[in-house]
This record gives C-alpha cells, structure tokens and sequence, in this order.
C-alpha cells in the first residue's frame, strides 16, 4: 500500500535508507531516531524565562493536542459504552444462552445468534482459504520474481482493488459473479466435489460461496500488501546466502525468505480476518440473508454484520434492538481481539509504526 | 553441478503459479471496471446528474440529490474528522513522551479496526436517538470517526520522518514550540498529511455501513443537515437490492460516478507521493 512506500526512520535492511542531505554524525543520527525532539535542559531553561505572554500559546497549544489525543481514546470508550449499554435488556434476558441459541424469532421474542455467528466464521474462513495463497503468491510474485515495471503496475493495480467501496462489489456479485458461479461453476463443484456434502442443493448463484469469494477479493489487497512488506523487510543478505548454496529461486523464495518471514504473513492473514468478520454491504447482498445453518456453501446464509445492516433500522421492540446491538458488540469484540493479535505479530517482524493496517 | 530436473521443474512450477496468482488478483479488478463502464456508461445521461429519483415505474430520474448529499455529509466528516486526526498526530509525534501517547496509538488503532457496521450502531444510539431523527449531520460524524485513526497516524508517521536539526534550528531561533509544530513541522511534512487525509476521505467516501441508520437516505432535495439526507452509496445500495431493472440500471451509473470520484483521489494521492513527499529535506 501507500505507506509501504514512505522510507522509515530505521534504517531498511534492503534499500539503503535515503541519504541524508547534510550528514550527520552517529551521535545525532541516534538522537533523530529518537520519538521527540531533545531539547537540551539549557534551552528548556530559556524557553521558561520567557514571560507569560509568549508562553501561553504555547500551553493552550499543548492542551489543544491533547485535547485532540483525548478525544480519540474518548471516542473508543463512548463506543463501547453505548454498546454494553444498549445491549443490556438482552444480556440479561438471555445471557450465554444467546450465543447457541439457534431460533431468531422477532414475532415472538425468541433471539438466537448461533446461525449469524456461523455465518460469519464460514464465510471469512472460506474467504481466507480463498486469499491467502492467492495474496502471498502474488507478494511472492511482486518481491521477488516480476520485473521493476510490472512490479509498479501490480501493486498499484492491488492498491486499487482496495480502494472500491463495499458496495460496488456487492454490486458486482450480484449481477456479475453470482450468475457466473450459478451457471458454471456451481454445477461444476456439485458433479466433482457433490460427495463432500459442501457442494449440493439448488444453485442460486447468491449464498454462503458467493459471500466467501467476494470476501476473498476484497481481502487479498491487505494480506498481499502485509506480506509484501514483511517479505521487502527480509534481509538481503539472507536470499544471498541461500542462493550461494546453489538454491534455485523458488528453493530460495521457500528456505531463505518465506521461512523468515511467516510470522509476519500470519499477522497479515489475521488482519485480513478481521476485515472480513466486520465486512456489512458487499456480504448482505450476495449472502442469501437466510439465518440458516446449512452445511452446504450454496445454501443462503446470514453473517452477524449483514443481521444488523438489515434489521436494524426496522426493528421493533427494545429487546429487538437490544438483541442486534448485542451482536454488534459481540462482532466488535472479536474484531478488537483479532486485530491486536495480527497488530502485534506484525510488528514484532517490522518493528513499530509499520505493517498498520488498512482496512 | 547439474541441476536436476526435478529441482528445476519445481522451481518453474512455482514461478508459474505465482504468476497465476498474480493475474488471478488482477482479473476482478479488471472484471469489474470492465462492468461498471459498460453498464455504467449506458445508464449515465444527463437527467441522472441533475434530477431526483422518480417514483418506482417511471423511466428516467437520477441521482442529482444523493451526489450532493454525499458532498455534504463527507464535507461534515472532513470538517471534523480531519482537525482531530491532525491533532491527534501531532500529539503523538510532537508531545507524547509518555504512556498516553502508547495508550491513544493503541487506541487509533483499535477505532481503525472496529467494523464500520459497530460505529453506526454507536452514532446511532448516541446522536439520532438523542435528536429523535435522521441527519447527515449525524453521517458525518460517523464518517469522521472512521477517518480519525488515518489521518492520526499517517500524520505521525510524517511528522517522525522531519529532520529533528530542523525543529532544532526554529527552536534555537526562539519560535515558541507550537508555531514550530505547525509551521516547521507540519509544514515540512504537508504533502505526506495531505497525503493520509486523502486517503482517509477515499476510504469514507464509498462507506454505506456507518450511513444506514445515521443519514438513512432521502428520495428528495435536502439541504438542511440536520434532516434525513441521500447519500451515493447507500442509493445504490438500495437500488441494487430492488427487484426493478431500470433501478439496476441507474446502480451502476450511480456506482461509476462514485468510483470515479475515488479513483481521482487515490491517482492524485499516487502523484503527490511519487513526487516526493519528504525527500528534498530529509
């Protein structure tokens, strides 16, 4: 992605880092990598002697930011808050049974989430199963193996892919992908893999597999820029090494880089998870909204976003409400939990500010 | 030493397969651009950039009102959300010598991984429920939350890659500290914090998750922020789910438009940075 490109202020192990216009010696450079600015204690002595007038911008300026820092963590602590806070009636009224409860039943008040959670984990694991070989082979394809140009090309064409609303590609499946899968590809996985009892029923083109594979298109551009970086963040030394020992590329590719680094990838994999957990639009219109379990990926399901997307606006009746909010605080739990997961494997690979996410 | 063939057939079969993925990345992106300007194109006249919708049955109409109302929600969202991320980045790369600068870092990067779907549930029960209706108003808060992490950090990361002998020279020349942070620093790193703002808008500018029960859409003219108001995602949205074709029609147009607003962003974003952002002074 874009920031991938911005050069750090640790120094890169595989592109020199810029050079600095004047060159400084080791001391400063130390103290340039350092967060804040060193201000010597002599210069903070001068800077106090100043009278009130000048220094009270100063101060107001500083509140200003940290009013703005505030504000953020703020922000986090209203959101979740009103979550716990809206969802309490139906905390209370169903507790842990909420969670297996398979019945979703307005009329009569009978709220279930176990069909919305299956949902939601089939349709991100089959999306990850879809991404990730395709995001790694295409990081693989872009670090190590493509010419300089394409190599341009590739990676703003992945940038791009990123950048398309949620909505177009629901857009998409429906009048697009799901006819495609309906028409051939459906009918082609039910002769060849109808055994396995994933692959049978009707064909309606839109349901579990449909959500899965639009899932997987829009997650590939975060698992592949992740990986991209953690694969640039190899040591050059590293592929050189393997290669002197009479490695081909693709045994280099395998011993000397993606060995080094999978903790990495897996922290980008994970990222990708959490996207397509909390993904809403392009999945409530190609997934069926049907809240079923059903083993087979053509049957229409229900993820946990799209429940909410859809009723949510038209629910009746506070335990209604408070059962949909209820499942979106159980959706941003897991994404919370996921997301510092991936956030702290990839920077135990990148170190830092780096490898931050996207989605 | 020879290699032998089955080192060598391994070592082809996996450039082909990379390159098999590589193309089997690509090919939806260009599916889909294929299909939107071929429907998009056809559908696009005119009326559909000028009018509001006509009723369910009627040919013609457009989407004139929901185009402004994204305009003005995202306006709203820009306006607030792009000052606090700002602030939130220079607080973090300028004064945070501290653990609260760990905590709201960790914090952003929480805000940035909550599903957009949460954030409007939130705004929901927190603005609209409290005003006892629909806005744009409220939208673009919920837009704004969305951009606050972006802005936040792509501002940071800008500021920690300025020079510190630059901040150190206005310093010594007796600029208070703040007018260094805005004018020395911020200044330095513009085209970067341009840079992560702009992304943060094309991020939000296609959001339709956070819109559903905050700006809720509108079949008319509204310019009063603090009412019901259209947006283009969420007009296509609606149009995409309905079972008339002429709808379908006027979804891809609205869905052209709205790509076409974000891919100028992400191409402008893409020449700002391939100019060089930092790279004269640093």
């Amino acid at each position: 992605m874009l920031d991938s490109e911005h050069p750090r202020n640790t120094p890169d192990p595989v592109e020199p880092a810029e050079k600095p216009v004047i060159s400084i010696p080791a001391l400063a450079q130390a103290a340039a990598q350092r967060k804040t600015a060193p201000l010597s204690s002599a210069l903070e002595r001068i800077r106090r002697s100043r009278p009130i007038s000048s220094r009270l911008p100063d101060a107001a300026f500083g509140w200003l930011v940290l009013l703005t820092a505030i504000s953020v963590f703020a922000i986090v602590v209203l959101v979740v808050w009103q979550l716990f806070d809206k969802s309490r009636l139906s905390l209370h009224q169903f507790g842990i049974g909420f969670f297996i409860g398979r019945n979703w039943d307005p009329v009569n008040g009978d709220f279930g989430a176990l069909p919305f959670i299956y949902g939601t984990l089939v349709s991100s694991f089959l999306a990850l199963l879809i991404a990730v070989p395709l995001s790694v082979g295409v990081a693989v394809y872009v670090t190590e193996m493509c010419p300089m140009r394409l190599r341009v090309i590739i990676s703003f064409l992945v940038e791009l892919l990123a950048a398309i609303p949620s909505v177009i590609y629901g857009l998409w499946g429906i009048f697009v992908l799901a006819p495609v899968l309906r028409d051939y590809l459906q009918p082609f996985l039910a002769k060849t893999l109808g055994w396995t009892g994933f692959f049978t029923g009707p064909a309606y083109g839109l349901g579990m597999l449909a959500a899965g594979i639009i899932l997987a298109i829009m997650i590939v551009p975060i698992i592949a820029s992740i990986t991209r970086e953690v694969l640039t963040a190899v040591p050059q030394n590293q592929r050189e090494a393997v290669l002197a020992l009479g490695a081909t590329r693709w045994e280099m590719i395998r011993m000397g880089v993606l060995r080094n680094a999978r903790i990495g990838i897996v922290g980008g994999v994970i990222l990708g998870l959490g996207r397509a957990l909390g993904e809403t639009m392009a999945v409530t219109m190609v997934i069926g909204n049907r809240p079923e379990i059903s083993r087979s990926l053509f049957a229409p399901g229900y993820t946990m976003a799209s429940v909410i997307a859809n009723e949510f606006s038209e629910a009746t009746g506070d335990l209604y409400l408070s059962a949909l909010v209820e499942i979106g605080l159980a959706l941003f739990l897991v994404t919370l939990v996921v997301n510092a997961c991936a956030r702290l494997l990839v920077w135990s690979i990148t170190g830092g500010t780096s490898g931050r996410a996207r989605a | 030493m020879e290699l032998s063939w089955w080192r060598r057939a391994k070592n082809q079969a996996a450039t082909v397969v990379a390159i098999a993925a590589a193309i089997l990345v690509v090919l939806p992106l260009l599916a889909i651009f294929v299909y939107l300007l071929l429907k998009g194109i056809g559908a696009l006249n005119w009326a559909f950039l000028t009018q509001t919708p006509k009723p369910v049955g009627e040919v013609g109409g457009g989407m004139a009102n929901a185009i402004v109302g994204s305009g003005i929600i995202l306006l709203i969202a820009s306006l607030v959300g792009i000052p606090i991320g700002i602030g939130c980045g220079i607080y973090l790369a300028e004064y945070s010598r501290n653990r609260f600068g760990d905590v709201v870092r960790f914090t952003a990067d929480v805000l940035n991984g909550v599903p957009s779907i949460v954030i409007g549930i939130a705004i929901y029960s927190l603005i609209v429920v409290r005003q006892k209706h629909f806005s744009a108003f409220s939208g673009g808060v919920a837009l704004a939350i969305m951009m606050i992490p972006t802005v936040a950090r792509a501002t940071e990361e800008m500021l920690l890659m300025v020079p510190n002998n630059i901040r150190e020279a206005a310093l010594g020349l007796g600029i208070p500290k703040w007018r260094t942070a805005l004018s020395i620093s911020l200044r330095t790193a513009s085209a970067g914090v341009i840079t992560g703002c702009m992304l943060a808008f094309a991020r939000v500018a296609g959001e339709t998750a956070p819109l559903l029960f905050t700006a809720f859409g509108n079949q008319y003219w509204n310019l009063n922020p603090s009412q019901p108001t259209a947006a283009l995602p969420l007009q296509i949205y609606v149009y995409a789910i309905s079972p008339f074709d002429e709808w379908h029609r006027q979804a891809w147009a609205g869905s052209l438009i709205l790509i076409i607003m974000i891919v100028a962003a992400v191409a402008a974003v893409r020449i700002a940075t391939t100019r060089g952002t930092l790279k004269g002074v640093s």
